[in-house]
């Protein structure tokens, strides 16, 4: 069993691109286990076809205590018999939403959710590596790879490299290690090169270009990914590409985070910072 | 020993006990212990309110200790709830000795406290809506309670419980004040910080807030007295007799109203400096209100303080200090001609809180006895300051004394007696050592004014003189 973790800046497109991705690797006969770590719990709803399913902390706090949830109260099966289930956590501003990740997460282990035949667990985590519940996909005995969705934005950039920091923490400590890059593309200028570059810069690779397509958005209106939406289409096969790289993938590495002027120098080398 | 002598002798076991530790921890100690020399400039003797040493075991408590434990749990008509998870709630409910009058659910809460028992589910979602709960139950519960403070644990300040603003609505809804302390235990370095947070929760949220009364010419208030034992009763006797009229006690048997109206008195009288002399000053800055500190413990420092106050009234007021001051010398000579042979020379060491390392020196030698060594869990450079002008030269004063340290010191300069607390107790117990507990008295007290001296008194010389001690032999000892 592979343990994924999937983190970038907020809005890059994570749990687009984990839900698509996901549903390639059921397609190729992978069972598969999606854990949205994210109050919003929108990690799911792709593979559920519904908006977002009864989280973990939800039902907890209805119930009383986490002991008081069923495995199958929260575990639900979507597309592809790909399992699906969310943390949940506060609206924001009030209450601890990392500790609602680690809750919901040993949850997940004790009550037996990762069966011995799933092949793949993926962790939709929130935004950045803010606090310790955040890390808790990273952590120990949790996920070992992790993959950062990032863009040729700057500020996407920032966060792909403070996520870098985040990991190397624990991948001194632990097991964990950074799987690549993955560029979710905003048709910036020389935006491969430059991701291509931070890579490099990162001790990491570029494991795959996604590029833009509105195919994505049409199958996002219809609680879609597009594999189900539109299997044909050319966006498909990109993500069943990234599926089988990851599949493949060898590349496991210690990420070497940049410092500030490393990192805007790297900017100003692709002309996405003015001198 | 010559005093010279027995200087020397203090400063060589002071480097001996220090040796065991590594070479950071022994250069951090040594700052924070020193042998009182003459002429030695005070405030740069001994380095206080510092952060302690990992590793080393202190007696220290946290900033929830203080401001719930000390400073909001003896005010009695309001009921108190402790924010977060349970433990702390449960762990310091009842509260310290702080006697209080009053029927017990009806006008007098020092018993009980309410906790929001945080669950997991109030950690991850807030505990904002609970509390509002809470407050509102326990109003229900004793719809006689005139406030409620709430006072917060260690992860509403993680989790950012917005407490002001739940308590701002209350405050307004039940038509009491609700009143939040943020006095979460991993503030500061010791219980000090959480004083500071109570006396500021006082001023922000009740000090000129309650109804408006008349100051006659005789009012005063007892700032810094909890009432261990009786102690505020005991001191407010005192002040009543001389002509003085006790309006507010913080916040020993106190009210909410007391608190409230703080400021309006003649005079305030503070005895525990360090837990309320942010209140005293502040009343000073704000509405001129003055303050002067004070010692009724023993007849010696009863005497000089009850001239000092009455100095600061009219000559009625004074005529009538000395007249209380007559009428019971014969009754306190009586009870050192007492005990006083029983305990002549007889040796004491001390570590206690804030305030008592310094002010029960002179109950001790009124007694007859010397007080060897004495520090404070937390006091700060200006306690200090105060208390070199009340101790010996060659007297042993340490800070924060960590357990292993004040065991050592004791081994050396083998005290009669050694006054502490709950903590230290059976430890000295089980050498063999006469021991008194200086913060609850030992289930005593009153210790303070005319009525306390007797019991003081009569409590050390049962301690030292008791008959156990000599029926005592460790198995391991010849």
């Amino acid at each position: 069993m592979r343990q994924i973790a999937i983190y970038g800046k907020g809005g890059i497109g994570k749990s687009t691109t984990t839900q698509n991705t996901v549903v390639a690797l059921a397609e190729m006969g992978r069972k598969v286990t999606v854990v949205g770590c994210d109050p919003k719990a929108d990690s799911t709803r792709l593979i559920l076809n519904s908006k977002a399913q009864t989280t973990v902390m939800d039902l907890a706090r209805e119930r009383g205590t986490v002991e008081d949830l069923e495995l199958e109260d929260v575990l639900v099966e979507g597309f592809l018999g790909i399992r699906c289930s969310e943390s949940g956590g506060p609206e924001p501003g009030v209450g601890c939403a990392g500790r609602g990740v680690i809750t919901a997460i040993n949850f997940l282990e004790e009550n037996g959710a990762y069966t011995a035949d799933t092949d793949y667990v993926f962790y939709d985590v929130l935004g950045d590596v803010v606090c310790g519940g955040f890390a808790m996909p990273i952590r120990e005995n949790k996920a070992k790879e992790i993959y950062i969705v990032t863009s040729g934005e700057m500020m996407a950039m920032y966060a792909a490299n403070n996520i870098s920091k985040g990991i190397l923490k624990y991948a001194l400590t632990g097991t964990v290690r950074l799987g690549g890059l993955i560029c979710n593309s905003r048709v910036v200028d020389k935006e491969q090169e430059l991701i291509e570059a931070l890579a490099k810069a990162l001790n990491t690779q570029m494991i795959h270009f996604m590029p833009r397509d509105n195919e994505v958005q049409r199958a996002e209106v219809r609680k879609q990914t597009v594999i189900q939406y539109n299997p044909s289409h050319p966006q498909a096969d990109q993500y069943r590409e990234l599926a089988r790289k990851i599949e493949n993938n060898t590349e496991l590495t210690i990420p070497t985070p940049l410092s500030m002027d490393e990192l805007e120098a790297l900017m100003m080398e692709f002309g996405i910072m003015e001198m | 020993m010559s005093v010279l002598e027995t200087t020397d002798f203090r400063k060589q076991v002071v480097e001996e006990v220090l040796e065991v530790y590594p070479e950071k921890a022994q250069k951090n100690r040594r700052k924070h212990i020193t042998v009182k020399e003459n002429n030695e400039c005070s405030s740069c003797a001994v380095k206080s309110n510092a952060k302690t040493v990992p590793g080393l075991m202190t007696a220290r408590g946290c900033a929830y200790a203080g401001a719930k434990g000390v400073v909001w749990g003896p005010v009695k008509d309001i009921t108190h709830i402790s924010h977060g998870p349970v433990g702390c709630g449960f762990y310091s409910w009842a509260n310290r000795r702080n006697l209080a009058e009053g029927e017990i659910g009806v006008d007098n809460f020092v018993p009980f406290l309410f906790t929001t028992d945080f669950q997991e589910s109030d950690i991850i979602y807030g505990g904002d809506k609970k509390l509002e709960k809470v407050i509102e139950e326990v109003v229900e519960l004793f719809p006689n309670t005139k406030g409620v403070s709430v006072l917060s644990e260690c992860p509403v300040g993680l989790i950012g419980d917005d407490i002001e603003s739940v308590a701002r609505r209350m405050t307004e809804k039940l038509k009491m004040p609700v009143i939040p302390v943020r006095c979460e235990g991993f503030r500061g370095i010791s219980q000090s910080l959480g004083h500071h947070i109570a006396n500021d929760a006082i001023r922000d949220h009740l000090i000129g807030k309650g109804p408006k009364r008349d100051v006659g010419p005789y009012d005063v208030g007892i700032i810094g007295d909890y009432n261990i034992g009786g102690d505020a009763w005991a001191s407010k006797k005192i002040l009543e007799e001389i002509g003085l009229n006790v309006v507010n006690i913080w916040t020993g048997d106190s009210t909410v109203e007391m608190l409230q109206n703080g400021h309006l008195v003649k005079l305030n009288l503070i005895h525990c400096y360090r837990s309320m002399n942010y209140m005293a000053r502040h009343m000073e800055e704000t509405y001129g209100t003055p303050w002067l500190e004070f010692n009724f413990f023993g007849p010696t420092k009863i005497r000089e303080s009850v001239l000092k106050i009455a100095a600061m009234f009219d000559d009625y007021i004074m005529e009538k200090a000395h007249a209380v001051l007559e009428k019971y010398e014969a009754e306190m000579q009586k009870v050192v001609e007492t005990y006083r042979p029983r305990l002549e020379g007889k040796k004491v060491m001390l570590y206690v809180g804030g305030l008592r390392p310094r002010h029960v020196v002179g109950a001790y030698e009124d007694l007859g006895m010397e007080v060897i060594g004495t520090g404070y869990e937390f006091a700060h450079g200006e306690d200090y300051d105060k208390t070199m002008a009340n101790i010996k030269d060659g007297t042993l004063i340490y800070d924060d004394v960590t357990a292993y340290e004040l065991e050592e010191f004791v081994n050396r300069l083998k005290p009669d007696l050694v006054g502490s607390g709950i903590k230290e107790k059976y430890v000295f117990e089980k050498m063999g050592l006469p021991f008194r507990q200086m913060h609850s008295w030992d289930y005593s007290g009153p210790y303070h004014g005319y009525q306390g001296f007797p019991i003081f008194a009569r409590d050390m010389d049962m301690a030292i003189n008791s008959p156990t001690w000599k029926s005592i032999k460790a198995p391991w000892a010849k």
